[in-house]
């Protein structure tokens, strides 16, 4: 077997398990983020461009890009924290794999398939709904779909390492506490982060999700300028998701075969 | 004679300061069912997963198959069966999805999988519920399912880690007689447990364990008869009463042990202790004769009783 035919014969068991368990995850993956759509969106958004003349898109296709990489983002770490913790610790499905041929790496890579072919499927509704709503047009809303998938992986590769070095499952919970709701909310995808004190604003710059919201803008907003997004060019805003993807798998990798082949 | 299956030694595990497997040496041959005797901690399950390839070997040497579990871990993966100490069935799916989706890690096509599955559960007798979520299953079964597991690839080896352990005893008959069954067909049997009866029902040859080292090895029969006289009379005291006839029992069988809550003499002649025992005016509460045990082995190798 090929590490690839491997990878994909451990994300089938994810997809067998998760025909069982998808009712669970619809509330985070689909309609959290079409509410925040609403919300943010429609609602702030008719005050927003009412109020300011020098926005350059109108608010709710600004909020509907931001929340593709955000949804990626949620999406991401979700499956980077509890079905990852499940494995070593709840379900514990991953000590009973590498008795078989397959391997720590079969595992981590078999989730991040299984994790992309999810986060296609998610953002790409999102998408739609997004076009429904009049915040983007279907072609480019299509095209986001991608720097959200690569946002996603880039938080499930990072958030599967760290989740691997708790013990236990009471630190989940922090982890989205402390980190993905300060993301959520700082990183430019509700306002363009020059809105920020200066301080603010390079912390922001450091910052995962502030590349992945930039990344879809400048892909798929039609007028975005340098009100919107930065002059940081996008192969930055690719090579940051990308490392950070790497390192993380990289660190995943490792920590669970200690864990799980002492 | 063949190239044993498995050839370990000098196998060491070491886990930071704490050594679970001391240098040890044995072969396992192609067809026995090879036994590791021990009381917790003494380094079955170390063992067990260094064979098995999950587990990195600190220091020694071994082969399995011929292979090098360090380099070649998945060719010999793919022709082992592992049933671990703790079922680590997936709750998540069902009893036969279970199988299935073991059948597809060890590279199986659908077609292959399917009388495979058949075959399995009535091995396993869980014809019936084949579509049943794991959780309800009870202990008996689930071990059922995770032997089942393991035979998917058809491997030439299997290793099982305590295999009946928190079973009753009615589980425990059913599963012995699945195991033999593995036996008859052609499969090499590794198994680890702290039940001497066990031992003596599966074992063609076994090695006793404790800390970390082989301590005997042979037959069940051999070790009995090296390591205890064919008889053991067993004998309980009233409270305080057993302090003064310990004193009174010097030379009345070929070795005693005295422990807190009885007394055993080793001995040929049950009879003959017994009489020497009424002319000495010992009268113990109760006394019970029996045939020596792999327990009495271990006692008698370690000074120490297997489980407590």
């Amino acid at each position: 077997m090929t590490a690839i035919s491997r990878s994909l014969r451990f994300a089938e068991s994810e997809v067998i398990a998760y025909r069982r368990t998808w009712r669970g995850t619809v509330i985070t993956s689909f309609v959290n983020p079409v509410l925040f759509l609403v919300a943010m969106g429609a609602g702030l958004g008719s005050l927003v461009d009412s109020g300011t003349g020098d926005f350059a898109v109108p608010y709710l296709a600004f909020v509907a890009t931001g929340l593709m990489a955000a949804s990626g983002m949620q999406n991401g770490a979700t499956d980077g924290s509890f079905p990852v913790m499940a494995g070593v610790l709840w379900r514990k499905n991953f000590f009973a794999t590498i008795t078989t041929p397959l391997s720590p790496a079969d595992i981590i890579w078999g989730r991040l398939i299984w994790g992309a072919v999810r986060l296609a499927f998610v953002l790409t509704i999102f998408a739609v709904i997004s076009v429904l709503f009049g915040a983007m047009e279907l072609g480019p809303a299509l095209v986001a779909v991608l720097p959200g998938i690569l946002t996603g992986l880039a938080f499930t590769a990072v958030v599967t390492a760290w989740t691997l070095t708790r013990k236990d499952g009471a630190s989940l919970a922090s982890l989205f506490r402390f980190a993905i709701v300060p993301l959520f909310l700082f990183s430019g995808t509700f306002f363009p982060i020059s809105q920020l004190p200066d301080f603010l604003q390079s912390v922001a710059y450091i910052t995962p999700l502030f590349h992945g919201v930039e990344l879809v803008r400048k892909i798929a907003l039609p007028g975005a300028d340098s009100t919107i997004v930065t002059s940081l060019p996008m192969w930055v805003n690719v090579s940051y998701l990308v490392v950070m993807m790497a390192i993380g798998i990289y660190l995943s990798v490792r920590i669970l075969d200690r864990k799980i082949r002492p | 004679m063949l190239k044993p299956l498995v050839e370990a030694r000098g196998l060491t595990k070491k886990f930071d300061d704490f050594t679970a497997v001391d240098e040890i040496d044995f072969n396992i041959q192609q067809g026995e069912a090879f036994g590791f005797l021990g009381p917790n901690g003494a380094g079955k399950t170390s063992t067990m997963r260094m064979i098995s390839t999950v587990s990195p070997i600190t220091a020694g040497h071994m082969t399995v198959f011929g292979l090098d579990p360090t380099t070649q871990g998945r060719g010999i993966r793919q022709r082992i069966g592992v049933v671990p100490q703790e079922d680590n069935l997936d709750l998540e799916l069902t009893v036969s999805e279970n199988l299935y989706i073991y059948g597809r890690y060890h590279d199986m096509s659908k077609a292959e999988i399917k009388p495979r599955i058949d075959e399995l559960l009535d091995f396993a007798q869980l014809t019936d519920r084949r579509d049943s979520q794991v959780e309800p299953l009870s202990g008996g079964m689930k071990r059922r399912l995770t032997i089942a597991r393991a035979l998917i690839n058809e491997p030439e080896l299997v290793i099982l880690d305590e295999p009946t352990t928190g079973l009753d005893p009615q589980a425990r008959h059913l599963l012995w007689d699945r195991l033999y069954r593995l036996k008859q067909d052609g499969a090499t049997l590794i198994i680890t447990t702290h039940y001497m009866d066990e031992a003596e029902q599966l074992c063609d040859r076994l090695v006793v364990m404790d800390e970390g080292k082989i301590v005997a090895e042979g037959s069940p029969r051999q070790l009995i008869e090296e390591y205890a006289p064919r008889e053991v009379v067993e004998l309980r005291f009233l409270d305080g009463s057993k302090d003064e006839a310990v004193l009174k029992l010097d030379g009345l069988a070929a070795r005693s042990e005295i422990l807190a809550d009885r007394v055993l003499l080793y001995t040929d002649s049950a009879d003959d202790t017994q009489k020497g025992l009424h002319s000495r005016g010992i009268n113990p509460e109760q006394v019970l004769v029996r045939r020596s045990t792999l327990e009495d082995v271990f006692l008698r190798l370690t000074g120490r009783r297997l489980i407590d």
